[in-house]
């Protein structure tokens, strides 16, 4: 119980001592410490409720509501009026539509129902505990590093860093409050902590560009924040509880109005995880530094819309509305994103649609809703948060160092920055390659999706792993590339920052390495709790253990093959072959009429295919079809 | 039965070279003989080999053998699953990590011809894989399972009554996988592509040695996998399968000898096409009996 408040309200303090001491030297220390402790206390909750595996607490605190609610209408004050300041008049209206219907709920009807269990620990908040605590926390201590050069390039700007970094902890401690809230009304003042913290991290430069981005996030999030309201006064209102646990009991007793709540809880689910219609969001986001890009796309926010999504999973499937809507919206913006990252070169861009269609892929095997489905889910969640975080700093600490985040522009990495381009080998394999992570749970989702996934779910996977494959190829084609005469660079880097990169490499590999002992010790004992009605003895993963066991021996493989066999040749080094006598440094030929030629090679990009405003026309168009005739079917029912 | 499955990995790792690479002699003496030659020895592939071997050992750069190496080390891995009768999912993955460290390989040297090679490898790849994964389900949806061992299995019968569309779809990509014509964009037999060698360009000597088993091995791969939908356990479905293996190889050699080499646009364009038409509305019926009727 004390650690779990421990991690709610420790990230607050940190947050608040970061936002009072200015100075480089004491955020250092500050961002360093309570990074270490976040850390450890999250691994000190899965030790602590490793064996008991799931407990709840009472914890009733009227203080605790009524402050809630304080901030709550505070905030609603602020949005309100930062959207008249800078005219997004939506935002404005949206907020001031959310928050007193919020405010009149609870105090009408929310104030008469009686809480049991305002919080609760089971292995997936645990697990998603770990990633906050671990994966968010190292991310804080790259910023340190990468927001000192970030300032240093962008001269003419206010020093706001220590705002910067009291929202990112203010986010950790959100999000370790969101995850481990089993009161809704709870669940919902995190969400929207999460909204506004992601809001003012996207706007953080205060360019043009980055207001409208934003705006249009706390927009589309506040619409799912919209949505959400209503579940809750239909929740409270007609199922006449606030708990999270009673209404997913309830789903699976079949109690008709859970439909309705769960319907609406996965919307605001997926506008959270940057799905179609509502994918813009997130690729808005990239303007802010990348550190945040990181934070928003590994293990906080979008992390919250599909856990929220996994959570109810046991509610959906194709019996109901709400998992058709949700499975649907998950595999078109699958297939979509997939298609449209095969046209950008632009790494920061590649990388956010390759997490939308990774998103997608989770939203869909909680839409599916069965154990197997989930169990791939719960994986994509833990792989995709590990490597995501790398890429994106890797990102990161190449544009500082290179001038640029174009893939293009990244030529001969492996020359100048030998350790970095190893990493980003390492994290750009992990996102597509056997026998590493993400191929290991999308092979789950695949076989989740062929045995209770329908045949248009089968296509857009293997039509959009195709993609897949394509893009992320192409950009490891450029890491790989050896070219002679280039300057090395990598002392150049941060010290900070190449401790983070090195761990998040580490812990990609380690936890392929393991990923068998995390299914059978966490998410394998939270399926049979979340799946009461499916007898533990059949539960048949998607997975064998065979392959399970293979796909380890096989990355040990390619862990040793590389240490024993890279690099060693005896043989003759020769130039390569160019379009007319290669000049000798490999990099320019002597072409006609005696001209002097560099060589440039560029990617292919597909435009004509796989462009990006074409994926996205689509995408939007037949996402809002399905959502608008879910929601259109459903409102039927009740008139 | 663990006894069966280790002989047929060891068979397979021994005869896979020696039979692909006897198939790709037959293939240059019956496409001689289709354009009116005599052609060379059957013999000859291993000739090429041999000579290969025993070239000038030279390299662009020293990281190129080591991936090259990791291709044909996991080609054969693929093939071992294979044979194993392991997951055919796993299998198709692997042979994926295969082909990637080939496109690593030719990237690697920063060769225009080498580099314009690998993307349209990596364009092909694209344009086969939505089918072989849709052949994967389809096998797994009429058999029940993924594991080799049982899609053979006595109790399913021929996988092809159910799944003929699939079949179909396959034997279209096989073109694109067995490098032939009109789909051999990326590296060609035959010498007189505008890319040089393609994907190949900066590979020499034993290198380029280690490239043509390794696609001695694929071959063999390959054409078990056509083999799965003909068997059904008994000896006669075995000795149909190897038939239809034959028959669907030779098809091969006559499109090769029939079409000039086609734009990358036909070849994504095409292979979709019968990925979404064969292939989706063979897994529509499927569905539809399994689950509706």
């Amino acid at each position: 119980m004390s650690t779990i408040t421990f991690l709610i309200l420790f990230p607050l303090l940190s947050a608040i001592a970061l936002l009072v001491l200015r100075t480089d030297a004491a955020r250092g220390v500050i961002v360093k410490v309570s990074a270490t402790l976040i850390a450890v206390a999250s691994i000190y909750l899965a030790y602590q409720y490793f064996g008991i595996g799931e407990e709840y607490f009472d914890f009733a605190n009227e203080t605790v509501n009524l402050g809630m609610t304080v901030i709550e209408v505070l905030l609603a004050i602020m949005i309100i009026y930062l959207g008249i300041k800078y005219k997004k008049y939506l935002a404005s209206v949206l907020a001031a539509i959310q928050t007193p219907t919020m405010i009149w709920f609870e105090v009408k009807v929310g104030h008469h129902i009686h809480v049991t269990n305002n919080l609760y620990v089971d292995r997936l908040s645990i697990i998603m505990v770990l990633i906050i605590g671990i994966i968010g926390s190292i991310i804080t201590v790259y910023a340190l590093g990468y927001m000192k050069d970030f300032q240093h390039h962008h001269k003419d700007q206010p020093d706001r860093r220590p705002f910067f970094f009291f929202i990112m902890y203010l986010f950790l401690g959100a999000m370790c409050g969101l995850v481990l809230s089993n009161n809704i009304v709870w669940l919902y003042f995190f969400w929207e902590i999460t909204t506004l913290c992601s809001f003012f991290l996207i706007g953080y430069t205060k360019t043009e560009e980055a207001i409208n981005n934003s705006f249009r996030a706390l927009i589309m999030n506040l619409l799912g924040g919209v949505g959400f309201v209503i579940a809750i006064v239909i929740m409270g209102s007609s199922l006449g509880t606030l708990e999270l646990n009673q209404l997913i009991m309830m789903g699976m007793f079949g109690v008709p109005a859970v439909t309705y709540v769960a319907a609406l809880l996965a919307f605001a689910g997926i506008t959270k995880a940057a799905q179609m219609p509502f994918n813009s969001w997130l690729l808005g986001a990239m303007v802010a530094p990348t550190p945040t890009s990181a934070l928003l796309h590994s293990s906080t926010m979008v992390k919250a819309g599909v856990f929220l999504i996994i959570k109810l999973a046991p509610l959906l499937g194709w019996q109901s509305l709400a998992g058709i809507m949700v499975m649907m919206v998950g595999g078109i913006t699958f297939i979509m994103a997939s298609f449209a990252a095969v046209s950008q070169s632009n790494a920061k861009k590649v990388l956010a649609y390759s997490t939308v269609a990774n998103l997608g892929l989770i939203v869909a095997c909680g839409g599916i809703g069965t154990y197997a489905a989930v169990w791939a889910g719960i994986l994509l969640i833990i792989f995709h948060a590990i490597t995501k975080s790398l890429l994106f700093l890797c990102v990161g600490t190449a544009e500082h160092n290179i001038g640029s985040r174009d893939i293009e522009d990244m030529d001969g990495l492996f020359t100048r920055m030998p350790k970095l381009a190893t990493y980003m080998i390492v994290g750009i394999s992990a996102m597509f390659l056997a026998p590493l992570g993400m191929l290991v749970s999308k092979w789950a989702a695949m076989k989740a999706f062929i045995d209770n996934g329908g045949v248009l779910l089968v296509m857009f996977i293997a039509f959009g792993s195709a993609a897949t494959l394509f893009y992320w190829t192409k950009w490891l084609g450029k890491m790989v590339a050896i070219m002679a005469n280039r300057e090395n660079i990598q002392s150049g880097v941060n010290k900070d920052e190449n401790f983070v990169l090195s761990t998040l490499t580490i812990l990609t590999v380690i936890v392929c390495l393991i990923f068998p002992l995390i299914s059978k010790t966490m998410i394998v004992p939270y399926l049979i709790k979340a799946f009461p009605y499916v007898d533990p003895k059949h539960m048949i993963l998607a997975l064998s253990s065979t392959n399970m066991t293979i796909m380890v021996i096989m990355l040990f493989v390619l862990i040793v093959l590389p240490i024993l066999f890279f690099g060693r040749t005896n043989k003759k080094i020769v130039p390569i072959y160019l379009a007319g006598a290669n000049l000798g440094d490999d990099l320019t030929f002597r072409g006609a009429m005696e001209k002097e030629v560099p060589v440039s090679l560029k990617n292919w990009y597909m435009e004509g295919y796989f462009g990006e405003k074409k994926m996205n026309v689509i995408g939007v168009i037949a996402t809002v079809v399905i959502i608008t005739g879910v929601f259109a079917i459903l409102l039927g029912g009740v008139l | 039965m663990n006894m069966t499955i280790i002989i047929s990995v060891i068979a397979y790792i021994i005869l896979a070279p020696i039979v692909g690479g006897l198939l790709a002699g037959i293939d240059r003496k019956i496409s001689a003989r289709m354009q009116g030659r005599v052609g060379p020895s059957i013999l000859q592939p291993f000739y090429d080999m041999f000579k290969l071997m025993e070239k000038e050992a030279i390299t662009v750069n020293k990281a190129q053998d080591f991936y090259v190496g990791c291709f044909l080390f996991f080609i054969i891995v693929t093939g071992g699953f294979f044979f194993a009768g392991l997951d055919l999912l796993l299998v198709i993955f692997t042979l994926t990590l295969a082909s990637v460290f080939l496109i690593v390989a030719a990237f690697s040297s920063n060769s225009p011809y080498a580099q314009i090679g690998a993307e349209r490898e990596l364009l092909q790849m694209m344009a086969y894989e939505p089918m072989v994964l849709i052949t994967a389900a389809g096998l797994y949806l009429v058999t029940g399972s993924f594991n080799i061992s049982d899609i053979i299995n006595p109790e399913n019968g021929m996988a092809i009554k159910f799944l003929p569309g699939i079949f179909l779809g396959f034997v279209f990509i096989l073109t694109i996988k067995f490098r032939k014509s009109p789909f051999d964009l990326s590296m060609s037999h035959h010498g007189h592509q505008e890319l040089v060698k393609g994907l190949t360009t900066e590979f020499a000597g034993k290198t380029m040695a280690l490239i043509e088993i390794a696609h001695w091995y694929e071959n063999i791969f390959l054409l078990g996998i056509v083999f799965l939908f003909i068997a059904n356990g008994t000896v006669w479905g075995a000795v149909a399968a190897v038939v239809v293996c034959l028959v669907t190889y030779f098809i091969e050699i006559l499109i090769d000898n029939s079409y000039a080499r086609m734009k990358w646009q036909i070849a994504i364009n095409s292979s979709w096409i019968v990925a979404i038409t064969l292939g989706f509305i063979n897994m529509l019926v499927i569905y539809f009996s399994k689950f509706v009727l």
